[in-house]
């Protein structure tokens, strides 16, 4: 057995995506280990930020909600939300915005507001928050899910954030000037997108984890043909992401 | 006179200012994000009195919300995201709420209902953006066609158009914007001359003040004018766009002001245990909203162990160290 759990897997593998000079959009959960593990381990130089107006806090503590307090700690800047989409977009910046759903479709258009019918949902959520701005404006998206052929779906209950849209250059008619679906990263492994087609294909799967059973996990057909296997986690990724990233175990 | 002359008419205490501000049918903007500066003393006093129909206009919220539409306060909402970080991703009453189909919803994102209320503190009709192109916020309206004519509602959700500036067809949203008829915050400062000081994120409370008819600010502290105008750079709000000034320290419980306290996760867990039933939801209600008759009473319900638990380090602004599970 692996000596690492799916949490890990993920924030590591997210975070391998991450660049020095990225303006890194985190959210909580899985997202936020990502984004401080990217910068302790991969781009020390990647700055992270929140919607609501924080921008590079120390993190000492990890925040469990983007209004977290200590996301307003050891900042460069406390400002508003309005101040935060003004960077998410900002055309001299490459940001990077980690987002997750409760369905996903094939061009990774996002789903966070409703299962069912959005009058009388079955299940309500909690909808967009910044979730469909930073889809519209960031250079790129990965999404974190729980790989499920029910959240790997055809059709969308509800599109909260536009990916690819409906693949080719259907984005960019929408009046969408950047940005678009990077990757997803799930408990199984990480998909990418066609360059020309903007479908979704497996690109990684983890240690251990075989091509039928994330085939067997998606809801619509992926093209397996590139899929390598993930570099496992390091001790030293291990160490970084247990003792400084999530020291009191909250999200781990 | 009072302690502090120049603010005599605007300071009032918590029951005042919700019977004079707030009425059936009011729409309010809260302030605050999720788990952080939620006015809960004004949310609480507006469940005590009674008050109906409430039209909530914002952005992403918490505790606040969730309580107004547990309590039935709420008739209808404009929003964009309703969660209290893990103590309940979704909001369980407003997720509730929604799926039972007890009031009229309408969602937006956090940068639209941001934009909304800037556009209706700059006393423009409607603002442009680019966000929500393509999706179902864009697509599929909420509200019933036969409330868009009503005071306070938006004769469309959204208008999709072409940026008159060019002419290569490039797409535009417009959004409308919004003048509510009260937006209720809560702020650490104000000044015993009025002006508000907002530590840590501002969210979008500055311009939801300045897009609303009326004000209320609770506050942590009164403080010298000295010391609020020593440094003006940090202030949010002069004194004039504030109609009414509440002094409720702790008045945000259990939700967190920075460099005061932090979120109160005994009471948040407490709180996602008993608001998934009507039962009990009901007698949360009952024990801490109902059941006391002033802030003061509930804070000494959650009690002085927790209230020193959750203090903020002033310098970290948080407290070091806090057991959150």
């Amino acid at each position: 057995m692996a000596d690492y759990t799916d949490n890990e897997m993920m924030a590591l593998a997210a975070g391998r995506f991450i660049k020095n000079g990225d303006i890194v959009f985190a959210g909580t959960g899985v997202s936020i280990l990502a984004a401080t593990a990217a910068k302790r381990i991969y781009a020390p130089k990647a700055v992270i930020f929140f919607e609501t107006g924080g921008i590079d806090p120390s993190l000492d503590e990890i925040p469990m909600a983007v209004a977290d307090l200590r996301v307003m700690s050891g900042t460069c800047l406390n400002s508003g939300l309005i101040e935060a989409f003004s960077i998410v977009g900002h055309r001299k910046l490459h940001t990077i915005a980690f987002l997750g759903a409760a369905q996903i479709d094939k061009y990774g258009n996002l789903n966070t507001t409703v299962i069912g019918d959005y009058h009388k949902p079955k299940t309500r959520f909690s909808g967009s928050g910044g979730a469909c701005d930073v889809a519209s404006f960031a250079s790129g998206v990965i999404t974190f899910m729980q790989h499920q052929k029910r959240r790997f779906v055809e059709k969308l209950d509800y599109l909260t954030s536009v990916g690819w849209y409906k693949g080719g250059d259907s984005r960019k008619k929408l009046g969408l000037q950047r940005g678009g679906a990077m990757a997803v990263v799930t408990n199984l492994g990480v998909m990418k997108f066609d360059e020309t087609t903007k479908t979704m294909y497996l690109a990684e799967c983890y240690p251990g984890i075989t091509i039928d059973k994330i085939v067997e996990n998606t809801g619509f057909t992926i093209d397996v043909s590139q899929a390598v296997e993930s570099a496992p986690p390091t001790a030293e990724e291990l160490r970084i992401l247990r003792e400084e990233v999530d020291p009191q175990k909250l999200i781990l | 006179m009072g302690m502090y002359p120049e603010i005599d008419d605007k300071l009032m205490t918590l029951e005042d200012a919700v019977r004079c501000f707030i009425k059936n049918g009011s729409q309010i903007a809260i302030g605050g994000f999720t788990v952080t500066r939620n006015p809960m003393a004004l949310a609480y006093e507006i469940v005590r009195q009674g008050i109906k129909d409430i039209h909530l206009v914002c952005h992403s919220h918490g505790q606040a919300l969730d309580v107004l539409i547990g309590a039935g306060c709420v008739k209808r909402l404009e929003i964009a995201y309703g969660g209290n970080g893990r103590y309940a991703p979704t909001c369980i009453r407003f997720k509730k709420a929604i799926q039972r189909g007890e009031i009229q919803f309408e969602d937006y994102s956090n940068y639209q209902m941001s934009l909304r209320f800037l556009a209706g503190a700059l006393g423009i009709p409607f603002i442009p953006t680019k966000s929500g192109l393509g999706s179902d916020l864009i697509n599929l309206e909420g509200f019933p066609p036969e409330i868009r004519k009503e005071k306070k509602v938006a004769s469309k959700k959204y208008v999709v158009t072409q940026n008159p500036f060019n002419s290569w067809g490039d797409k535009v949203v417009l959004l409308p914007a919004l003048n509510p008829d009260v937006a209720i915050m809560h702020a650490q400062y104000v000044g015993e001359e009025g002006t508000v000081r907002i530590k840590g994120l501002t969210f979008a409370d500055i311009e939801q003040a300045k897009s609303a008819d009326i004000v209320i600010v609770t506050c942590e502290e009164i403080v010298p004018r000295s010391f609020i105008r020593l440094d003006p750079d940090q202030n949010s709000l002069p004194p004039f766009f504030v109609d009414a000034i509440v002094k409720i320290p702790y008045g945000a419980h259990p939700t967190a002001v920075y460099t005061c306290y932090d979120y109160d996760p005994k009471h948040l867990n407490l709180y996602k245990k008993v608001a998934d039933d009507d039962r009990t939801f009901k007698e949360y209600l009952d024990e801490w909203v109902y059941g006391v008759k002033s802030h003061e009473e509930y804070l000494e319900k959650i009690g002085s162990t927790t209230l020193f638990q959750i203090k903020a380090n002033p310098v970290l602004g948080y407290a070091v160290g806090l057991d959150r599970k």
